[in-house]
């Protein structure tokens, strides 16, 4: 199975990558964008029984690892 | 006395930590390579800075979960002094030994350059001998340096704030904060006060021909704390005056 994990910084968070992306997109003819935040994009191929087993471990990788609870916030889809 | 200086692959402050302990205050110090499940006996541990595992995913984040760490783990909670340097306070907080989070800088530059410290919060084994409101000048390099936490006035109505970015009289102003650290943050410790962090350089700074030797005061004072007690005389680049002297050796 193969799960596609999504990190972003919370909202509360200052993100100035985010800021710099937006600004360059109005500079290159985009001033439609508002705003950007720059999160982090993890494929993660596991073995489990079920999707709901590899949900849960997904869950937990996320929560030890792939996202620091502290400013981040993860979602996840998981194909099998 | 004797420190135990944790090395990560891609830590690269390693040695100028060892150095400045053993070449500038004399004193013994050790290597403790990142798969050690277990830390020689010491009295304090060094986590130091520099760019373990690149920074990969998030900086510090890999090395958190080396086995050397639970042994920190299993060492601060019985207490013992652990300094974390740049990418060291960056591992800390990844571990949970410090509350909150180092984020990339808000300039989103690679600030290096000397700043202004000034020393606050409750004793700490680097600090308790260092008078409270003394102004340090102290190298920075970082692009992730900016502190951020759920609430960082509690930390600092606990004492939890060690160092904070200032001018050289010591205010701390938004022009003196290189990363846009919460209230100028540039340094922690954990409630017991025995963890303490920040993201500049102390041992780069502890010998005139480096440009300074404000950052030395953190070691004389956990020389201090392990032995009798004195304050630590403000060294010669020393440019703001002390206020109240910190009465030596009391912990909270």
């Amino acid at each position: 199975m193969t799960a596609k994990v999504f990190v972003t910084l919370k909202k509360a968070v200052l993100d100035p990558q985010g800021k710099a992306v937006q600004r360059s997109l109005a500079r290159l003819g985009f001033p439609e964008a508002r705003d950007v935040r720059v999160g982090r994009y993890i494929e993660v191929t596991l073995e489990a029984a079920s999707k709901e087993e590899a949900g849960r471990r997904i869950d937990e990788m996320c929560r030890k690892l792939l996202a620091n609870m502290v400013i981040e916030e993860f979602r996840y889809e998981i194909a099998p | 006395m004797k420190i135990g200086v944790l090395r990560f692959p891609g830590s690269n402050c390693d040695d100028d930590a060892m150095h400045a302990v053993t070449r500038v205050l004399r004193e013994e110090a050790f290597f403790v390579w990142h798969k050690e499940a277990r830390l020689p006996p010491c009295d304090a541990v060094i986590v130091p800075g520099g760019f373990s595992y690149g920074d990969y995913l998030r900086s510090g984040a890999i090395a958190a979960h080396s086995p050397v760490m639970d042994a920190v783990r299993t060492y601060a909670s019985a207490g013992g002094p652990v300094l974390g340097i740049c990418n060291g306070f960056q591992i800390l907080c990844e571990a949970g030994l410090l509350p909150g989070a180092l984020v990339r800088n808000a300039s989103l530059r690679f600030e290096c350059r000397d700043v202004f410290v000034r020393v606050e919060g409750k004793p700490t084994p680097f600090t308790s001998a260092i008078p409270a409101g003394r102004v340090l000048r102290i190298p920075i390099a970082h692009a992730d340096g900016r502190f951020v936490c759920d609430d960082a006035p509690a930390l600092g109505a606990s004492g939890q704030i060690v160092f904070r970015y200032c001018d050289a009289a010591g205010g701390v102003v938004d022009g003196a904060n290189p990363n846009g650290s919460q209230l100028g943050i540039a340094g922690v410790c954990n409630a017991a006060g025995n963890v303490v962090a920040l993201m500049p350089h102390p041992e780069r700074a502890c010998e005139p021909a480096l440009g300074g030797e404000d950052g030395r005061q953190l070691f004389e004072s956990l020389r201090l704390s392990l032995g009798t007690v004195a304050a630590v005389p403000a060294s010669p680049s020393t440019t703001s005056p002390s206020t109240s002297r910190r009465q030596p050796g009391n912990r909270s």
